[in-house]
């Protein structure tokens, strides 16, 4: 356990730091291979047309042009679901959606590819390219799609429910309800009665680094794949059912990532990548996308329309909820309304509720996980309502919500019980306790919101292997993909079970051949599953170490403690013991797979100032704080850095970012300048709270910290607006335009 | 014995019950009870063998990672619901 040694709870300066702010990590664009190709792809124009012929001689012919592919390359794939890492996906479409088989179902859909001896050559070859378009209604939102007369984007796709299919085409791929209780009694009961619908558009995870693809197929059959990415045996999988090659055949070597928050977790380069260098006769071949490429056709998460009745008697507390969440997937089913519809009432205790989720296809790019996906939307709903009804009632929000709070013992929507402790309530009060929330509002135009979230956080598989060395350092190899800092977190729980400073840890993140499978870093899951398997094997080390030195001293037993190992009067400090174990006989590795059943979720309670320019009608952020469940922090700057940026982003989100398409479903906004992602102007420093309500299921009590941060706020800046000036703004982003008509409005 | 939750959408063959009890060691053993009760049921949870995809099972408060095969206890809860994804 912890003592005065433990690497836990300090902020220890990580070892990827210094060359990282130096500038000499190593990312996927700085990967140069001799006689490396260069990819360019086509992309539609059209949000929705039957692609009638593609004609690729031109481009071909052009000098310097080493391949061209269309979707007509692709080996047939199987009308058929697997899961390939995070989430159950059907393989026709994935393979659609890498180069359009028969249709065009959204602007910037890739259609064709070419590698050339330069950029500048394939993107001349991509001018040559001839294709015949039949162009279809663009169907942009919910209620085009789900029209009586709505055009059909997938001529296959029929209505699930539950198992059962329909029989008509559609463009609802699935319907879904969690019920229980009596919802008609639990409204009847109700002394106020709250009923609202909400639009959220669609917005983009936002990630610095835009996607890459780099491959190079071999004449002996094995494909090597670099990768920007958060899971790679996710490319690996994906890449094999895409290209039908036996996983056995792929390597993917993972480089640092710039950011993927859940949109690096499907693949869309990487397997044109390898068609290309297979046709371009083995030599490597690498694309870049440009940012508007990136926010055309990589995955942005859902729009949504969604509708939230509740109820609550006089005395405060709910009797009744109903949410109906309508997620739009983009062009393939998929969307994130499954999580949504358990966030959407998540936080409170409810006998008497309903949730209906729909999945439903629209003409945009394929909705990709986004940071606790799903979830924003939801609970920007909920906590809106929850807000009005506590203003109807005369009842402080904090309050109101500690009278409703989920602990453990209560369920979901999806009627699962939390069996181990949660600690919403705990956030909520830390919120009502905090200087922010006791410190007075001082303006007209200022208003003050709280909202609260849930996020599921998983567990999956991870695996690594340690190595002791000589000198007393241990090598420590995983393949959980450092997003943001896990490296170090792993390297500290393993320090923390063997006893040694995680100076002595040097981890790593290795490819697909040189550690088992392991799942994608996302679902706040890696400090959680793959730092489990760094404590096991840890403790393994520590056992075998004791036994080769009671071996070599020829004794009963050693201890170890305070850094050093003792048995009868031997004594060796870490190095020391490390150097005899190597000199004595077999090299000592251990290595450890997990896959843990249990995992803790996770609880965010938040709370917004803004001030809102009544002439503009612009939000500014004043202050936003934030209490989150974090379980135990190990590496505790790392856990503040996750709270603020998911913030950032759900700031982001409620004020200002969506995706603008023309009547044509041609996205206008494709560049960062016109994606208006909040900056370090628009915002005052985040304040954190860290709760620690240890997750009794990790050795350490972790919970993952990664998503829940970003699910409340968007709600809390929809209540804090409501505070400052009356208006209920029922569309995401409350932008300035939209606030100033709403305001106007209400005038 | 085992309290399996039935789904809303699968409630119309199991004659509108929300919970039904059912023996079965397993969850393989309590979805051929339930089919053996209510026919029909097991085509709506089970596809080529293993759980549908999109769709998990949860055992006392747990999605198990063995699917067909999780262990059931004499007083366990079961759950059948939509398989949540993850992000960052």
């Amino acid at each position: 356990m912890a003592d005065a040694t433990s690497p836990f709870g300090s902020s220890i300066k990580r070892r990827e730091d210094p060359r990282l702010i130096a500038g000499r990590g190593s990312f996927l664009d700085d990967i140069k291979l001799p006689g490396m190709a260069h990819l360019a792809v086509l992309r539609s124009p059209h949000a929705h047309a039957r692609i009638l012929s593609v004609d690729t001689s031109k481009a071909e012919a052009l000098a310097g042009v080493k391949a061209v592919v269309t979707g007509a390359d692709l080996p047939a794939a199987a009308d058929k679901i697997e899961d390939l890492g995070e989430g159950a996906i059907n393989l026709m479409y994935l393979s659609a959606n890498i180069l359009a088989h028969d249709k065009a179902l959204y602007h910037g859909h890739a259609i064709a590819a070419v590698a050339a001896t330069d950029s500048h050559t394939a993107e001349e070859a991509i001018g040559l390219i001839e294709v015949e378009y039949e162009l279809l209604p663009p169907v942009m939102t919910v209620d085009q799609a789900l029209a009586d007369d709505a055009p059909i984007l997938l001529s296959g796709l029929r209505t699930n429910e539950m198992g059962e299919m329909g029989t008509q085409p559609t463009n609802l791929a699935q319907h879904f309800r969690h019920q229980r209780g009596d919802l008609a009694a639990g409204f009847a009961a109700a002394a106020v009665v709250v009923e609202r619908s909400f639009r959220t558009e669609t917005v983009h995870q936002g990630y610095i680094e835009p996607h890459t693809g780099t491959a190079q197929y071999n004449s002996d059959g094995q494909v090597t794949i670099w990768a920007s990415t958060q899971g790679t045996f996710a490319v690996r999988n994906q890449t094999s059912e895409i290209l039908r090659i036996p996983v056995s055949q792929i390597k993917v070597i993972p480089t640092e990532i710039g950011g993927g928050f859940g949109g690096k977790i499907n693949v869309y380069l990487e397997p044109v990548a390898v068609l290309l260098s297979k046709k371009a006769g083995g030599k490597p071949v690498k694309l870049v996308m440009s940012r508007t490429e990136v926010l055309q056709a990589t995955g942005p998460t859902s729009g949504s329309n969604i509708r939230i009745k509740m109820g609550v008697d006089g005395a405060g507390k709910l009797t009744a909820a109903h949410a109906e969440l309508y997620y739009e997937a983009g062009a393939f089913p998929g969307s994130p309304v499954g999580a949504a519809a358990n966030v959407v009432f998540a936080p409170y205790a409810l006998d008497n509720l309903q949730v209906d989720g729909y999945d439903i296809v629209v003409n945009r790019p394929r909705s990709a996980a986004y940071r606790a996906p799903g979830g924003t939307n939801a609970a920007y709903a909920t906590e809106s309502v929850m807000n009005e009804l506590a203003a109807k009632l005369g009842i402080d929000q904090a309050e109101f919500r500690l009278l409703n709070g989920a602990k453990q013992g209560d369920r979901r929507p999806d009627g699962v019980q939390f069996t181990e402790p949660v600690g919403l309530l705990e956030t909520v009060q830390a919120i009502a306790d905090s200087d922010h929330y006791k410190s007075p509002l001082t303006g007209k135009y200022q208003g003050r919101g709280i909202a609260c979230g849930y996020w599921n956080n998983w567990g999956g598989k991870s695996s690594a292997t340690a190595i002791l060395n000589a000198d007393g350092t241990v090598s420590l190899n995983e393949a959980s993909t450092d997003i943001g800092g896990s490296r170090a977190s792993i390297a500290m729980q393993f320090a923390e079970a063997i006893g040694i400073t995680y100076e002595q840890v040097k981890p790593r993140v290795g490819d697909t051949d040189s550690v088992a499978y392991n799942d994608v870093t996302g679902g706040s899951r890696t400090t959680f599953s793959t730092g489990m398997a760094a404590h096991n094997m840890g403790v393994e080390m520590l056992a075998q170490m004791k036994e080769r030195l009671a071996d070599i001293w020829d004794v009963a037993s050693v201890e170890y403690a305070n850094g050093d190992f003792s048995g009868g009067d031997n004594r060796s400090s870490f190095p020391q013991a490390a150097a005899l174990i190597y000199k004595s006989g077999e090299p000592l590795m251990v290595s450890s797979t997990v896959y843990p059943r249990n995992f803790g979720p996770g609880f965010s309670t938040q709370l917004a100032d803004v001030e809102v320019d009544p002439e503009t009608g612009k939000v500014q952020i004043l202050r936003f704080t934030i209490a989150q469940d974090v379980g135990r922090a190990i590496h505790p700057s790392y856990v503040e850095g996750q709270m603020q940026g998911g913030v950032v982003q759900g700031i982001g989100w409620a004020l200002n970012e969506e995706y603008v398409y023309n009547e044509k479903g041609q996205l206008l906004n494709g560049s960062l300048l016109d994606y208006r992602m909040p900056t370090a102007l628009d915002l005052p420093m985040i304040e954190t709270i860290l709760v620690e309500v240890p997750y009794p299921g990790h050795p350490y009590g972790v919970r993952g910290v990664g998503e829940v941060n970003i699910v409340p706020p968007a709600g809390a800046v929809a209540n804090a607006i409501y505070n400052a000036t009356g208006v209920r703004m029922e569309e995401l982003p409350m932008s300035p335009p939209r606030l100033l008509a709403a305001m106007s409005e209400k005038k | 014995m085992a309290i399996v939750w039935i789904p809303p959408l699968i409630r119309p063959l199991t004659d509108g019950k929300s919970q039904v009890e059912v023996e079965g060691e397993n969850v393989r053993a309590i979805v051929d009870a339930l089919e053996a009760r209510y026919p029909g049921v097991a085509a709506r949870i089970i596809d080529e063998e293993r759980i549908r995809p999109g769709l998990s099972v949860a055992v006392d408060g747990t999605v198990g990672n063995k699917g067909l095969r999780e262990p059931v206890g004499p007083n366990s809860e079961v759950h059948f619901v939509p398989a949540m994804t993850g992000g960052s």
